[in-house]
């Protein structure tokens, strides 16, 4: 087997790669909270509010989905925790500064899980594997995850250009 | 991480280990590839300013070839940190070449957020090894004990 060929061929790396989704969501999730918080009370409005908020929930959201196909492959998640502990430890030096970072760091994380499932999409469907789970079933499920990421990408991009 | 930067990354770590021009027949074990995959897109590299080639003796990378390989090399010592330290993983060095043309450059970004990573990344690479240096010390250290 070619191991320069994007392609998901087994069980073992599928739920490998939805392990580093949990990962990317629970990072997004985190550091969306800890925004908010740190933002200083006279920037922070019912619009940035609004758009964290639902950028934790969306997060949360995906990851439960990742997490029960995780378990479908008889495979464990990455525990919550331990993302939180790991973020918590790193965002003082990678937390953003002010608002603008806020909404930069936003659009980073966003755009990255869009590039991530476009990725994983691509690679599973590059492959003729069976896998352990309902291929159509997690196609659909990652696309609709990727759409909302896309969505996800205009929401912070709308937010900026209204502010400039 | 595409293709053609994955080839960059083998060309230079290849380069590193023999103190030389990498072999089609080396560069094409490494990769997992046939010697005329290897040919075709080393040809495409060199076409590209990012590579040169000699015939017989095989390919070096450029400067511009080389900020990618480094580039590249940073992206996989990302993944193979992750793997090691965030998910536990015991056959990381497998695992991270397996995932490596999944993994986009932008993602390792989001993920290095995380993982604890020496400034002088990517100049410790244990390229024998294969591995980040810091892994295989911390491996050997767990050996011993």
């Amino acid at each position: 087997m070619s191991s320069v060929a994007a392609r998901v061929d087994t069980d073992t790396q599928l739920a490998r790669l939805l392990q580093i989704g949990v990962v990317l969501e629970e990072v997004v999730e985190v550091r969306a909270h800890r925004h908010y918080q740190s933002l200083p009370e006279a920037e922070r409005d019912d619009d940035i509010e609004a758009l964290l908020s639902a950028a934790s929930e969306e997060s949360a959201e995906h990851r439960e989905l990742l997490e029960s196909v995780i378990a479908d492959l008889d495979a464990d998640s990455i525990p919550f925790e331990e993302v939180e502990a790991l973020v918590a430890e790193s965002y003082g030096k990678t937390g953003p500064e002010d608002f603008d970072g806020v909404l930069y760091d936003q659009l980073h994380g966003e755009e990255t899980a869009y590039k991530f499932y476009d990725d994983l999409v691509d690679a599973i469907e590059a492959s003729d594997a069976e896998f352990g789970v309902d291929r159509e079933a997690l196609l659909a499920t990652l696309r609709d995850i990727r759409e909302a990421e896309a969505e996800g990408v205009e929401a912070v991009a709308g937010l900026m250009e209204d502010r400039t | 991480m595409n293709t053609a930067d994955q080839y960059l990354k083998t060309i230079f770590l290849v380069e590193e280990l023999n103190d030389g021009p990498a072999a089609t027949g080396e560069l094409a074990d490494r990769l997992g590839v046939s010697p005329a995959s290897v040919n075709e897109m080393v040809g495409k590299l060199e076409e590209r300013g990012l590579v040169a080639h000699e015939k017989y003796k095989g390919a070096t990378v450029t400067d511009d070839g080389e900020a990618r390989a480094r580039e590249a090399l940073q992206t996989y010592c990302i993944l193979e940190r992750f793997l090691a330290n965030v998910l536990e993983v015991d056959d990381y060095r497998a695992e991270a070449r397996q995932l490596e043309p999944v993994i986009d450059e932008t993602v390792a970004d989001r993920l290095d957020m995380i993982i604890d990573r020496e400034p002088q990344c990517p100049d410790c690479f244990d390229a024998e090894a294969d591995a980040c240096g810091y892994l295989v010390e911390e491996e050997a250290v767990e050996a011993d004990d």
